[in-house]
């Protein structure tokens, strides 16, 4: 790295806001996926005005520029994949305003998600975004990747929720997009960005809406001997328009991976689960936890059983949001994909998953959001062994290939990043990329913002490398 | 503005055929932008067509306005140049519905009424409440960016428009998103198109979330004195556990409007006796959901009332709501319709867009209240309660002295929201007043981003030419 630009940025930040030994960059290789780049250095920005200052910097020095929150997304979106400043936000994590009356919050985006939440329950409100590593990444994050989560079934995902922020662009400017209130005038700029990976700029500041805290939900854990009969319950519920807060579904695979961990309470010698949250008003929760129970024991479901106080109904959930860090216990490496496919086509896919898992080799895994048909399915291997993950590798995209091949698409909220770039062309042909490309260039023209992330590189394939997962899994969960 | 020669027009012809082209002079008339005629109006009926007619046009620096039903046409400023309307009426078929999946893919030129027909079939519905509802056509409803009381539950298309493809003004067929309810693959493309006026691209197909038709429907309407309890009305309720579907505020001269004969022509059914307050402000509210549901919010409204000092409190009615039009009555009808309500009620009508927090809907009523009243302009307005207000000035006439009123009364009532950091555009105003009343508002900060991503999607600068904000 430039001699001169490493004196600035000490003359910015300080050196104890910026790492650059390769034993501290080691840990900043990594992001929740399975790919691996090293920054060339890494800095933490106290405010705006020095991530405006590092966006100048990187400008006249032209090199790379790539934020990143907690580092738990599942694309490599906040890896620097060519190198550069890695601009971690977890010191710009103020919560700068509630304002409860109009149900909304101004944050940094080094803010944890879950912490913005515990911040207003006491006034009876809540962040509705809640991916399963909500207790570690960051809103910034979210942003980035608009991210979903469980209850995004029914409360939608990131960009439902975000309606202005304070952005650095490209080219040092720093300025304001959206509003507080709702309909800023113009195009929906706040719509773009989020979502865009932090390739189109930084943000700095986040407004976002805050939703009332349901009066009552209700969980239920429904309990089938067949995958398809839990499948087909999934398509049923959505064709008679009931829409649960969330509808999560665990294969008996994963569930004796999480009791293994979590004991949770799930039955281990089912074939699969689902994990439903039904909420809004006592009558209205009392009725459409009937109404779902019914759907569930109409597909045959051994049983469905209801949490009966906040204690059970937390454990159930501890058992899906750890899921993942289950699973990590059981296998050295695994490789999680994020398809989604049309609900009533649930029943096949799965089946599909099944086969494609024989034909590779693999006891594939399913834990993932039924109720919006965006499927999690799980490979399991051994990095050391590379033709093994060559064969995890192959055997995801031929799953994501189907995805896509049913009406879906490639990735329901863990973003492109540099893990399913070269999967892109599934989706958009050349035309639609180089468009996007032109929306991307208007930000940022020099490329120098998370660059070769999204769009395929020109190097195409085998761009993978497995990174082996430590034997013990910490408890941060992904997903 | 150029004048394309005579080879181009017929170039033109030959790229739909004969029976989607028109140059006519009379039929032109109608695709008039703020008086300005087209020297062509075409007809495709594929997307191919479109992206054929947008090539050449880019080739030939001709500019294309897109169009559906034209009812919301005059919103936006005058075309910079104006030479083809690209009318898309003709692209109008329902291309998918999944209604296992509640999802939808149609293309712009469906009528949205016929569209919320065919879901409801299906017990399924849309829940863009949008105005123009029985001419409309989804694409000019999308594109222009018009919202409804329903947003209050629903939200508005941002939120469940799941994918479009469009043509690019260079003539490239693009799309962003998908047909799938969860999606983060590629830049969310669509959300630009929502309300651009058709400045970015040419919309040829949009993929749309539906929903399951609101089991029942229970609706109340609740008079107050003043703007102050109204809006604090509004503030107990969105502070309690209730979910309503809709919250709208009317002014005591909405309810009057509401009674003239072009609210009839919106809506033939009269109003139920002592609906609307006669003297004050009136909340309208519903809710959806099984009947001890309904009944637990019947209660808790009647105590919100109560405590908010309400005058009267009225059941509108219950409804087994099929779908849009939803049948609480036509009430609802007219609440979603109030926007060619007020226009057929004076010539100069004036109609200002404002956003500002929900907890300071009470500010900009008041603000409206008084700038009308000290221009002695007649006025109406309409307030949902996620903070979107529009204020109809009714002048007598149309002319210079009704221009210096309204004008008069709209700065002031924007600057008063601009100080607590509302935002505001003027929609709805006659065409020859727009330039006097600076439509889109100051410049924004962003809009230099704006122009830049205006470049990105038509290089040339053909699609409605400086019809958008800061004359994009």
């Amino acid at each position: 790295m430039d001699a001169r630009l490493q004196a600035e940025l000490q003359k910015l930040l300080g050196p104890e806001n910026i790492l650059h030994k390769p034993e501290d960059l080691l840990l900043y290789e990594y992001d929740g996926s399975v790919e691996v780049a090293r920054p060339d250095c890494v800095v933490f920005p106290q405010n705006a005005d020095q991530v405006g200052a590092l966006v100048d910097l990187a400008n006249r020095f032209k090199v790379p520029l790539v934020g990143r929150g907690a580092g738990t997304g599942l694309s490599g979106g906040a890896l620097a994949r060519t190198g550069g400043i890695l601009t971690v936000f977890s010191r710009m994590n103020r919560i700068l305003q509630v304002d409860a009356e109009n149900q909304r919050a101004v944050v940094q985006p080094g803010v944890v998600n879950s912490d913005l939440s515990a911040a207003v329950a006491h006034l009876g409100l809540h962040f509705a975004p809640d991916p399963s590593s909500q207790k570690a990444c960051t809103i910034g994050g979210n942003v980035s990747e608009n991210s979903g989560g469980p209850h995004t079934l029914a409360y939608g995902v990131t960009t439902n929720h975000v309606v202005a922020m304070q952005v650095a662009l490209p080219t040092g400017e720093m300025v304001h997009i959206g509003s507080a209130a709702v309909d800023a005038p113009g195009y929906d700029l706040t719509g773009l960005f989020v979502g865009s990976e932090g390739t189109l700029g930084l943000v700095t500041e986040i407004t976002v809406k805050l939703t009332r805290l349901p009066e009552e939900t209700k969980t239920l854990l429904a309990i089938f001997d067949r995958v398809e009969d839990c499948t087909e319950t999934v398509a049923d519920i959505t064709a008679r328009g009931i829409t649960p807060a969330a509808c999560e579904m665990l294969d008996g695979w994963s569930l004796r991976a999480i009791e293994a961990y979590i004991h949770a309470g799930y039955p281990t010698d089912s074939a699969a689960v689902l994990l439903i949250d039904v909420d809004g008003l006592r009558e209205a929760a009392a009725a459409q936890s009937e109404q779902v129970a019914d759907v569930c024991r109409a597909h045959h479901a051994r049983e469905v059983r209801a949490a009966r106080d906040p204690r059970e109904r937390d454990l159930l959930w501890k058992g899906r949001k750890n899921a993942f860090a289950a699973v990590g216990r059981l296998s050295p490496s695994y490789y999680v994909q994020d398809g989604v496919i049309p609900r009533t086509k649930l029943p096949a896919t799965l089946r599909r998953i099944e086969e494609i898992g024989k034909k590779y080799g693999f006891e594939i895994g399913n834990i993932f959001h039924a109720g919006d048909g965006n499927l999690h399915p799980i490979v399991p291997f051994d990095a050391r062994d590379k033709e093994q993950f060559r064969r995890a590798v192959a055997a995801s995209d031929e799953i994501i290939e189907y995805c896509v091949a049913a009406g879906g698409t490639i990735t329901g909220e863990h973003g492109v990043g540099m893990e399913k770039d070269r999967l892109m062309p599934l989706m958009f042909s050349e035309a639609e990329l180089e468009l996007m490309k032109r929306v991307r260039d208007a930000f940022n023209p020099a490329g120098l913002l998370n660059p070769e992330k999204i769009f395929p590189s020109a190097k195409g394939c085998g761009e993978i490398r497995p990174r082996p997962r430590a034997q013990k899994q910490s408890e941060v969960p992904v997903a | 503005m150029s004048t394309p020669a005579a080879g181009a027009v017929s170039r033109l012809e030959a790229l739909v055929g004969s029976s989607a082209f028109t140059a006519e002079p009379e039929r032109l008339a109608e695709y008039g932008v703020d008086g300005i005629i087209p020297i062509v109006a075409l007809q495709p009926s594929s997307a191919e067509e479109v992206v054929e007619i947008v090539k050449f046009a880019a080739a030939e620096k001709l500019a294309i306005v897109s169009c559906g039903a034209r009812t919301k046409i005059g919103i936006g400023l005058p075309p910079r140049q104006y030479d083809v309307a690209l009318d898309l009426t003709r692209l109008n078929k329902i291309v998918a519905y999944d209604p296992g999946d509640l999802t939808l893919s149609v293309e712009p030129g469906v009528l949205l009424c016929k569209l919320q027909q065919h879901l409801n079939q299906h017990g399924q519905f849309l829940p863009h409440s949008a105005p123009f509802m029985t001419r409309a056509t989804i694409g000019g409803t999308v594109a222009s960016g018009v919202e409804g009381p329903l947003r209050q539950m629903y939200g508005t298309a941002r939120d469940f428009v799941l994918g479009m493809e469009f043509v690019t003004g260079d003539g490239v067929a693009g799309k962003s998103g998908g047909r799938v309810v969860k999606n983060v693959t590629g830049y969310d493309l669509h959300k630009l198109l929502i309300g651009s006026l058709g400045t970015l691209a040419v919309i040829t197909k949009i993929n749309l979330r539906t929903f399951p038709a609101p089991q029942s429907l229970r609706a109340f309407a609740l008079h107050f004195a003043t703007a102050g309890t109204v809006t604090a009305c509004r503030d107990a309720v969105a502070a309690s556990a209730l979910r309503p579907m809709t919250t709208e505020i009317m002014s005591r001269t909405m309810a009057e409007l509401f009674a003239c004969a072009p609210a009839f022509r919106r809506e033939p059914h009269t109003l139920p006796e002592g609906v609307l307050s006669a003297i004050g402000w009136t909340l309208s509210i519903s809710f959806n959901g099984n009947e001890a549901v309904l009944d637990r919010c019947e209660n808790e409204m009647r105590r919100v009332a109560e405590s908010a000092g309400a005058e009267r409190f009225v059941r509108v009615g219950n409804a087994n709501g099929k779908a849009e039009p939803i049948s609480i009555g036509s009430l609802y009808v007219r609440l979603r319709e109030f926007i060619p309500i007020a226009l057929a009620s004076s010539p100069g009508c004036t109609i200002l867009k404002i956003s500002v927090l929900p907890a300071q809907l009470q500010h900009a009523l008041s603000a409206a209240e008084h700038a009308a009243n000290d221009q002695s302009l007649a006025w109406a307005a309409v307030a949902r309660g996620v903070g979107v207000t529009y204020i109809a000035l009714l002048p007598g006439g149309r002319d210079e002295k009704a221009l210096n009123c309204v004008s008069a009364a709209a700065n002031r009532i924007r600057e008063d929201c601009a100080r607590i950091g509302g935002h505001s555009t003027i929609p709805w105003c006659p065409s020859e007043w727009k330039s006097a009343l600076n439509i889109w508002g100051p410049d924004r900060p962003e809009l230099a981003l704006m122009r830049k991503v205006r470049n990105a999607f038509d290089p040339r600068g053909i699609l409605a030419p400086g019809r958008f904000m800061g004359g994009i």
